[in-house]
C-alpha cells in the first residue's frame, strides 16, 4: 500500500512508525507541518513549545526519561538550539532522540541560506538527509535507531525541496497515515503519562560540569569513529550503478535533479551526510573516470573528499548561492563540457511587474506601521507577516536580522544617542520566543525605547500556529498568557493597549510613548484578519469628494488602487476594515452600507 | 486517449486563489491512473497575496519534484499575468490553459506600471505554445456563487487532453474538496469539461 504525501507528513508518519512519544518544536517555515501532522495520531504527545530551543530541551527530558522524542525546527531554529544541541552531543539520552532541521535553500521564507550539515561536524553528530518523501519516512525510522544504537541525537536534515514536495511512501497495515481530515484524537494529556518511564540516576552522563564533561569528550570521539565505520555499511548509503566514465556524489534533492541531467552515470547516494563512509568513496572514486560532487550550498562533502585526498569537481562548477533545479545544473554542466545543453527556442522577452507578497487587507499591523512611518521614527524589525511593514510604501520597519532582535538593537541605537525616536516592533508569537529577556534588559538599564507588541492572537506567518497569549494548545482550548499583566508585573509603568485600525488612538497613544522618557510598552492589539476571516461591509470612493491625494495609497492596501487616474476600492478584495476612511483628509471613503440598499 | 510517458504541468496564481487544492487533484489524478508523480509547492511568504506556483510531474519514474525549464506539457495560468512568467517553462508545443481574470499588482495599484493586455499575455505565452486556451474561470465560478472554484474549472478544462478516466477525476474531487463543497466542485469541474476538445497539431498553428 501507498499514498502519496509530502515530506513532512512523511516524517511525521515516519516518527509515528518508529513510536514517537514526544514531540516538540517551533513553527518555521520548512518544518512547520511536522507537528501538525503529527498531532493527528494517536499516543503521542505533540506540543509547540516558546521557542527551539525550549523545544529542543523538553525533547531531551523525554528522551532522558526513555521516551523516543522528535524536536522540530527550521534551519535558523538550530542556531536558537544550538546550546542544548551541543550538551545533547556530550551526554547523549536513554532513548532516541530526533533532530530535525529543515533548510531554505533559496530564502523561500528565511533570512538567510545558511548549511546545517555543517552542525553535526561542529557538534560531532550523525546527520540523515532524504531524498523523497519514502526517504523521509525510513529516515525518520532509522535515525531512532541509530540514535538508540550510538547514544547520540541525530539530526535529520530536509531542505524546502524535501519538505514541501510530494510523493509516494509505501504505508504500513494497520498502522496507515493520517492527513489533515483527520482530527487530533481526544486524548487527555495524562494519558501521554504511562508512569512506566524510570529516569535513570546517571550524573556521570547527565550532569555536564566540566569534570564530567571532560570524560564524555572522548566517547563523543570515538563514538564518531564507530559512526563512521557503521556510514561504509548502513544502506542509508547507496551505490547506484551506470556509465563508469562519470561518476556523481550527491545527497538530498540535488540528486534527484542529477538524475535528471545525467540519466546515466554512475551514483553514490548519501542518505548518512555525516559522518562520511571514507572506503565507500575511495571506491566509488576509484571506479570512475570523472568525479563531480553535487550539493546545494556548502561544500560540505567536498571539502571532506577532497581532505581524503581524492580528485573531483565540485564547486568549481556548481554554485554556492541559492537553490538547485534541473535546469541550473543542466546549464552549469554544459558549460563545463560535460553534457550538451538543451536547444530551445527562444522565448518572447517580458518585463512584467512583480506580485511581492503584502500585508494583508484588514490586517492591524498596517495601521502602526502607518502611524510609525508617519512620525518619521527609527524603527527595528522582527521575524513575522509584520516584516512586511518594511516594503514601500509604509517603508516603516528599518532593520531585521534575526527572531527577537528588535529590542537589543533598538535599545542599542539608543544607548549611542540616535537623534530619533528609536521603537522596537515585534510580534507577539516572536515576543514569547525571545522578546522578553531583551525587554527586561531595555527595563533593567532604563531605556527609554518604545516596543510595540504587534500581538494578533496566532503565530500568522507559519499558517496560524497557537502560541502562549493565543489561548490554546494543539490539542484545542488551553491556557492563555496575559501580556499586559506579566509587563506591569516586571515593573513597566507605561502600558497600554489600542487596536491598531483605530487611528487616532493609535496615533495618539503611540506618540505620547515617544515623548516619554522611560522604557515603555504599547500592545496593538487585533487579532490576524486572515485567520479570523474578518469580513465586514466593503467600503467605497465617492469620486466627487475624492481629489486624488493618494493618501489611500500609501497604505499598502491590496484592495486600494489608482487606475486611469482615479482612485478605487475592489469590493472583492476589501474586507470593510474602514482604515482608509480613517486616513482620508477629505473624507471620500465611505461604507458601502446604506449605499447598496 | 494515448498514454504520453510523461506529463508535467506548472500551476500559476496569486496566493489564496487555490493553486494548492488544485494541484493536490492533478496529483492525486495522476497516481491513481498508474503514474509515478511528485508535486512541489512553495508555502511560507508566498501566502499574503504574492505570486504562487504549484508543479506536478507524472511518468513511470519522476526524479526532480521541479519541472525543468523547457520540458512542462501544460501551463495553467489561475490569473493572466502570473501565466505570463511561466512561457520558458513550456515545451515547445505544450498547452496553456488561462483563466481570463486579472488581479493587480501593488505596482499597479499605485499607478508605476501597466498591467499587460490579453494579446501581449497571448503574444508571450504563444512563443512557446501550441495553443493558448483562454477561460473564464472565475466568471463561470462567480456564476456558480463561488469564485474559489475556479481552479477545478481550469481542471475540468484540461481534463480532456489527459489519460484519466473520468471516475477517478469523479472519486479525487470528492475525498479532497471539504464535503459540503463536493456538489459544486462537481459542477464546476463539468463545466470546464465543456469548455474545451482536444485539438490535433496539424491545426493548431
Amino acid at each position: 500500500m501507498s499514498k502519496v504525501m509530502s515530506g513532512n507528513e512523511a516524517i511525521a508518519y515516519g516518527a509515528y512508525l518508529a513510536g514517537v512519544r514526544l514531540a516538540s518544536g517551533y513553527p518555521g517555515t520548512p518544518s512547520t507541518e511536522i507537528l501538525e501532522n503529527l498531532v493527528r495520531y494517536p499516543g503521542i504527545c505533540t506540543e509547540w513549545a516558546t521557542n527551539e530551543k525550549v523545544g529542543f530541551d523538553v525533547a531531551v527530558g523525554a528522551a532522558y526519561a526513555g521516551a523516543r522524542a522528535l524536536v522540530t525546527m527550521k534551519h535558523v531554529g538550530l542556531n536558537v538550539a544550538a546550546d542544548s544541541l551541543f550538551y545533547a552531543s556530550y551526554t547523549g539520552t536513554e532513548a532516541g532522540l530526533v533532530v530535525v532541521t529543515a533548510d531554505d535553500p533559496g530564502m523561500f521564507s528565511s533570512q538567510n541560506e545558511q548549511d546545517n550539515r555543517r552542525f553535526g561536524q561542529f557538534a560531532k553528530l550523525p546527520v540523515v538527509e532524504p531524498s523523497d518523501s519514502e526517504e523521509a519516512r525510513r529516515f525518520t525510522m532509522e535515525a531512532f535507531a541509530i540514535s538508540e544504537e550510538f547514544d547520540v541525537p541525530v539530526l535529520l536534515r530536509t531542505t524546502t525541496r524535501i519538505a514541501h514536495s510530494s510523493s509516494v511512501v509505501q504505508t504500513v497495515e494497520g498502522h496507515l497515515p493520517r492527513t489533515r481530515r483527520d482530527a487530533p484524537p481526544a486524548e487527555e494529556k495524562t494519558s501521554y503519562r504511562s508512569g512506566d518511564h524510570a529516569f535513570v540516576r546517571n550524573p556521570e552522563k547527565y550532569v555536564m560540569v566540566p569534570a564530567h564533561a571532560r570524560r564524555r569528550h572522548p566517547v563523543v570521539e570515538e563514538r564518531l569513529q564507530r559512526l563512521a565505520a557503521f556510514a561504509e555499511t548502513t544502506p542509508l548509503n547507496q551505490v547506484i550503478p551506470g556509465d563508469a566514465d562519470l561518476g556523481i556524489v550527491t545527497c538530498g534533492v540535488a540528486y534527484q535533479y542529477a538524475r535528471e541531467v545525467f540519466p546515466t552515470a554512475s551514483f553514490l547516494k548519501l542518505g548518512m551526510v555525516y559522518p562520511l563512509p571514507v572506503q565507500l568513496i575511495r571506491r566509488f572514486a576509484a571506479g570512475v573516470k570523472r568525479l563531480l560532487i553535487v550539493e546545494e550550498l556548502d561544500p560540505f562533502l567536498e571539502e571532506q573528499i577532497r581532505l581524503m585526498g581524492v580528485e573531483a569537481s565540485g564547486k568549481q562548477l556548481f554554485s554556492l548561492v541559492d537553490e538547485y533545479n534541473p535546469e541550473r545544473l543542466r546549464e552549469w554542466s554544459a558549460k563545463a563540457a560535460i553534457i550538451a545543453g538543451l536547444d530551445l527556442p527562444p522565448v518572447v522577452p517580458a518585463s512584467l511587474p512583480g506580485r511581492p507578497p503584502m500585508l494583508c487587507p484588514g490586517c492591524g499591523h498596517r495601521g502602526v506601521f502607518y502611524v510609525l512611518h508617519k512620525l518619521k521614527a527609527a524603527v527595528t524589525g522582527d521575524i513575522g507577516c509584520y516584516t512586511l511593514g518594511a516594503a514601500p510604501p509604509l517603508s516603516a520597519i528599518h532593520t531585521c536580522g534575526c527572531m527577537g532582535a528588535s529590542i537589543g538593537v533598538a535599545h542599542g541605537m539608543e544607548r549611542v544617542g540616535v537623534k530619533d525616536k528609536v521603537v522596537a516592533v515585534v510580534g507577539d508569537s516572536t515576543f514569547y520566543h525571545s522578546g522578553i529577556a531583551p525587554l527586561i534588559n531595555a527595563l533593567w538599564n532604563q531605556s527609554p525605547i518604545t516596543t510595540i507588541i504587534l500581538d494578533n492572537r496566532i503565530t500568522a506567518m507559519t499558517g496560524h500556529q497557537a502560541n502562549p497569549g493565543s489561548g490554546a494548545t494543539m490539542q484545542g482550548e488551553g491556557f492563555a498568557v496575559d501580556m499586559e499583566r506579566m509587563l506591569r508585573r516586571v515593573g513597566f509603568s507605561l502600558v497600554d493597549t489600542v487596536d491598531p485600525l483605530d487611528y487616532d488612538a493609535t496615533l495618539q497613544t503611540i506618540k505620547r510613548h515617544l515623548e516619554t522618557a522611560e522604557p515603555s510598552v504599547v500592545v496593538a492589539r487585533r487579532p490576524c484578519a486572515l485567520q479570523t476571516r474578518f469580513k465586514e461591509p466593503s467600503y467605497l470612493i465617492d469620486p466627487v469628494t475624492c481629489t486624488s491625494c493618494g493618501t489611500c495609497l500609501k497604505l499598502g492596501c491590496v484592495a486600494v488602487s489608482k487606475y486611469g487616474g482615479t482612485m478605487a476600492i475592489n469590493q472583492e478584495l476589501c474586507v470593510g476594515c474602514g482604515f482608509c476612511a480613517a486616513v482620508c483628509p477629505q473624507h471620500a471613503v465611505k461604507s458601502s452600507t446604506g449605499v447598496a440598499n | 486517449m494515448n498514454r504520453p510517458e510523461k506529463i508535467d504541468f506548472i500551476m500559476a496564481g496569486v496566493g489564496g486563489q487555490g493553486t494548492i487544492l488544485a494541484s493536490d487533484i492533478l496529483t492525486e489524478a495522476g497516481y491513481r491512473s498508474g503514474y509515478d508523480v511528485k508535486k512541489s509547492e512553495v508555502h511560507g511568504m508566498s501566502q499574503r497575496g504574492g505570486s504562487v506556483e504549484s508543479q506536478v510531474r507524472w511518468g513511470q519514474k519522476v526524479y526532480s519534484p521541479l519541472v525543468e525549464k523547457g520540458r512542462a506539457d501544460y501551463l495553467v495560468g489561475f490569473e493572466m499575468l502570473e501565466a505570463a512568467r511561466w512561457p520558458a517553462y513550456l515545451a515547445p508545443g505544450g498547452v496553456a490553459l488561462v483563466n481570463r481574470y486579472r488581479i493587480f499588482p501593488p505596482a499597479v495599484n499605485t499607478g508605476k506600471a501597466d498591467y499587460p493586455g490579453e494579446e501581449e499575455i497571448t503574444r508571450l505565452i504563444a512563443g512557446r505554445a501550441r495553443l493558448v486556451w483562454w477561460i473564464d474561470a472565475t466568471e463561470l465560478a462567480a456564476g456558480l456563487g463561488h469564485p474559489a472554484v475556479a481552479g477545478v474549472i481550469l481542471l475540468g478544462a484540461m481534463a480532456n487532453f489527459l489519460p484519466v478516466e473520468e471516475e477517478v477525476w469523479q472519486s479525487v474531487v470528492q475525498e479532497l474538496v471539504p464535503p459540503r463543497h463536493v456538489d459544486l466542485n462537481r459542477r464546476a469541474f463539468a463545466i470546464g469539461r465543456a469548455l474545451t476538445c482536444p485539438v490535433p497539431d496539424s491545426i493548431a498553428r
